[in-house]
């Protein structure tokens, strides 16, 4: 018979039977017994103190998304708790492996409004893949082991465990149980149906114009290579969703792009043109298609996902494909016939040859623009050998086309909920994930002020994270959006900075300023050669857009192409 | 078109609030929705109806099987079923005209559950499209109050429904 432990104690045992060793969190009066049994056992797991609970969110999902591990954040009731929300929905739409651990007012108070009581499970329903409220101490257990396999199993997502203070408080014979009991969930683990698989490989050995749009999925399967030598053995172009990015290497020359609002013009022509299309482990969402009912309008779509409710949701699909990425895509290959398609890569190179004499890096300019900044950072970082975790807006526009990623999962970013002020905690997160890699935050001025009190935690931490604000005084894709749909009135984007070096200082980080091109490599070098943290206030030219720009609703097709000059839009 | 669904679930708290959420969230167009026991203890089986073409029915059907707590969900629409729907509806009556609501009573096999002197709870089980007919004809009386349970289905023959799928829905 073993011994009795509190709820508390069950909850470091069982993390440190999933192999945690770190935690991202906030104390509070509902969690206290959890951090007090911390402190009394010396359980080794390291507790990351944040400022704020949105911080330890983030931050669990970027060690998952730079891990593959779950992420693991604690906060307490009530508004603790609801401070989670925000990552939890970002976590959740980008199909991120978290575990939240929230206190929650003893049973006795449960719906009393109490102090501090909020409806933490109603209100995490939706934005998470599953959640418990632990109202008896006996479930305790169970449940742990449960969410853990649920957040990191299928399609990865996050889980909360709301546990009440009383069972946090109450003894029982601890047993880590060695199996879960979910009858209603059965993650796909397996290729796609065979029949399926053949219609697939069928239209890809009929297609002239075939087409492989590699998203997310390829990223979490861990299925790169399956992708690539697929690709290359029927000679087909890869296109990336905005996640996608990394899962195809950037400078293979079948590499095509990424697709969507803010992708290259001809990678959109491709999409637009091809006529077999093989989507791997994208949601195809808006942000990706444009109007649904233009996208891909002559491609007949092969739609291969884990989640069955992801094929046919956005688009009609010709040929669903539910399995394992990795798998499905080993099963296709030898159905697959080896190709040439010189028309279709040659009517690919010349739209890319119009897209390239559009570069705006190819201008003659001594501005300081953000597509210069990143391709800087890609140079300085020996060619991409780094992490880059960017926030949500024109930078993360920019850094994802300038930026050239050939290592599977060196871009972190808020795709699908487009969290601002994501980059910085989630760049903790991974930083600590892996601490062996450079990692570089890419963060407007805007999101950068959303979650900057978490510059005590990377200092706390002495995490070498290095800094890039791309400061243009504006929250700056609304303002776009105000230049090019509503007359340039620029309502509430103006933004009022502090002085970011100074603000670093206070902190004890060292910074610099930067204001024109000659000063970036070097202050990219002297980042890199200082040790720990390092932050540089890129301050750039205000009023330059993100192109190209496929309006809202519109199609793919008609998209606002990149102008000849910075000069000729202002 | 109408499609009649039929979802098994763990009976776990919050279950009914996350099937309800799930198509609140995703606006869903659910007609009606019926919820009890089934024979196996911690199984809950719930019908609804949806409105809506065949791609949007899995849609919904895919939905909720990724619900954790769904242990399987069919789509009977196309199967041969027995459909029932109960019904009880109170309606006024004065002895002048009782005989001829308890003819139309007959008519329709429904029962009489309740008699008072100036009205009658009327019960009636069956498709809704009896259901439909009889409160037609009992409005001119004046329905004074109605409720309806919803649809539940079961699909005839000897086989019996899996509740617990493994692989996407059927």
């Amino acid at each position: 018979m073993s011994e009795k432990k509190s709820g508390a104690q069950i909850v470091w045992e069982s993390l440190m039977l999933e192999g945690v060793k770190v935690v991202f969190g906030l104390p509070g009066g509902a969690t206290l017994p959890i951090y007090d049994a911390l402190a009394k056992y010396n359980y080794p797991i390291h507790h990351v103190l944040v400022t704020h609970e949105q911080g330890a969110g983030h931050m669990a999902d970027g060690f998952g998304r730079a891990t593959g591990q779950v992420g693991v954040c604690m906060a307490t009731s009530g508004p603790g708790a609801t401070n989670l929300t925000t990552a939890l929905a970002t976590a959740y739409m980008d199909s991120s492996p978290v575990v939240a651990i929230t206190g929650q007012v003893p049973t006795s108070l449960l719906g009393r409004d109490g102090f501090q009581e909020a409806d933490v499970h109603g209100v995490s329903m939706p934005i998470t893949k599953h959640n418990y409220l632990v109202t008896d101490i006996r479930e305790l257990a169970q449940v742990l082991k449960e969410a853990f396999f649920i957040a990191r199993t299928g399609r990865p997502g996050p889980v909360l465990v709301d546990i009440c203070k009383d069972v946090q408080q109450a003894e029982i014979e601890f047993e880590y149980p060695e199996t879960v009991n979910l009858p209603g969930y059965h993650p796909v683990l397996s290729a796609a149906d065979p029949a399926a698989l053949a219609r697939a490989a069928w239209l890809l050995n009929h297609a002239e114009r075939p087409l492989i749009l590699a998203g997310h999925g390829v990223l979490i399967a861990r299925a790169e290579t399956e992708l690539r030598h697929l690709a290359e053995k029927i000679n087909t172009p890869v296109a990336t969703s905005l996640l996608g990015i990394s899962a195809f290497p950037q400078t293979h020359p079948l590499y095509i792009g990424w697709g969507g609002m803010h992708g290259e013009a001809y990678t959109n022509f491709a999409l637009q043109e091809c006529d077999v299309m093989l989507v791997v482990g994208a949601r195809l969402d808006d942000r990706l298609t444009g109007a649904f009912s233009s996208f891909a309008p002559k491609a007949k779509i092969i739609h291969l996902d884990l989640d069955p409710a992801e094929v046919g949701k956005n688009l009609v699909i010709d040929t669903p494909l539910v399995g394992d990425a990795l798998l499905t895509l080993q099963a296709l290959l030898p159905l697959v016939e080896p190709k040439e398609h010189p028309a279709w890569l040659a009517q690919i190179a010349e739209w890319k040859a119009d897209t390239d004499q559009r570069d705006l890096l190819a201008q003659e300019s001594d501005e300081l623009v953000p597509p210069f900044i990143m391709r800087e950072l890609w140079y300085h970082t020996n060619e991409g050998d780094c992490i880059v975790v960017s926030d949500v807006g024109q930078h993360q526009m920019w850094e994802a086309q300038y930026f050239i990623h050939t290592k599977p999962r060196s871009l972190i970013t808020s795709g699908g909920l487009g969290t601002m002020g994501f980059a910085l905690p989630a760049a903790i997160g991974a930083q600590i994930g892996r601490p062996n890699e450079l990692v570089w935050v890419v963060a407007g001025d805007g999101g950068f002020q959303m979650t900057m009190g978490e510059l005590s935690t990377v200092k706390k931490e002495n995490l070498p994270i290095k800094i890039a604000i791309i400061n243009n005084g504006y929250l700056g894709m609304v303002r776009q959006w105000q230049d090019i749909f509503y007359n340039q009135r620029y309502a509430g984007t103006p933004l009022f900075n502090p002085n970011f070096v100074k603000l670093a200082d206070a902190y004890g980080i060292p910074a610099v300023s930067v204001t024109r091109r000659d000063e970036v490599g070097a202050a990219i070098k002297q980042a890199h050669a200082t040790p720990g943290p390092f932050l540089i206030d890129f301050q750039v030219e205000p009023l330059v857009n993100v192109y190209p720009m496929v309006a809202p609703g519109k199609s793919n097709a008609d998209m606002i192409r990149r102008p000849l000059s910075v000069q000729a839009e202002e | 078109m109408k499609h009649t669904v039929i979802a098994w679930m763990e009976d776990k708290p919050g279950v009914l609030s996350r099937v309800a959420g799930l198509f609140r969230r995703r606006n869903f167009n659910i007609e009606s929705l019926a919820v009890g026991h089934t024979e196996t203890p911690g199984i809950s089986r719930m019908t609804f109806v949806v409105d809506g073409d065949d791609r949007q029915v899995y849609q919904v059907s895919a939905q909720l099987f990724k619900l954790i707590n769904v242990t399987a969900v069919k789509d009977v629409t196309h199967e041969p079923t027995v459909v029932r729907e109960l019904a009880l509806i109170k309606v006024h009556a004065t002895s002048a005209n009782r005989s001829e609501i308890i003819q139309l009573v007959d008519i329709y096999r429904a029962h009489i559950v309740d008699v008072s002197v100036e009205s009658l709870i009327i019960q009636i089980t069956g498709p809704e499209e009896r259901i439909d007919s009889l409160i037609n004809l009992l409005r001119g009386f004046g329905i004074l109050e109605m409720v309806r349970t919803g649809r539940v289905a079961m699909v005839r023959g000897n086989g019996h429904s899996p509740q617990v799928q493994h692989n996407g829905v059927s």
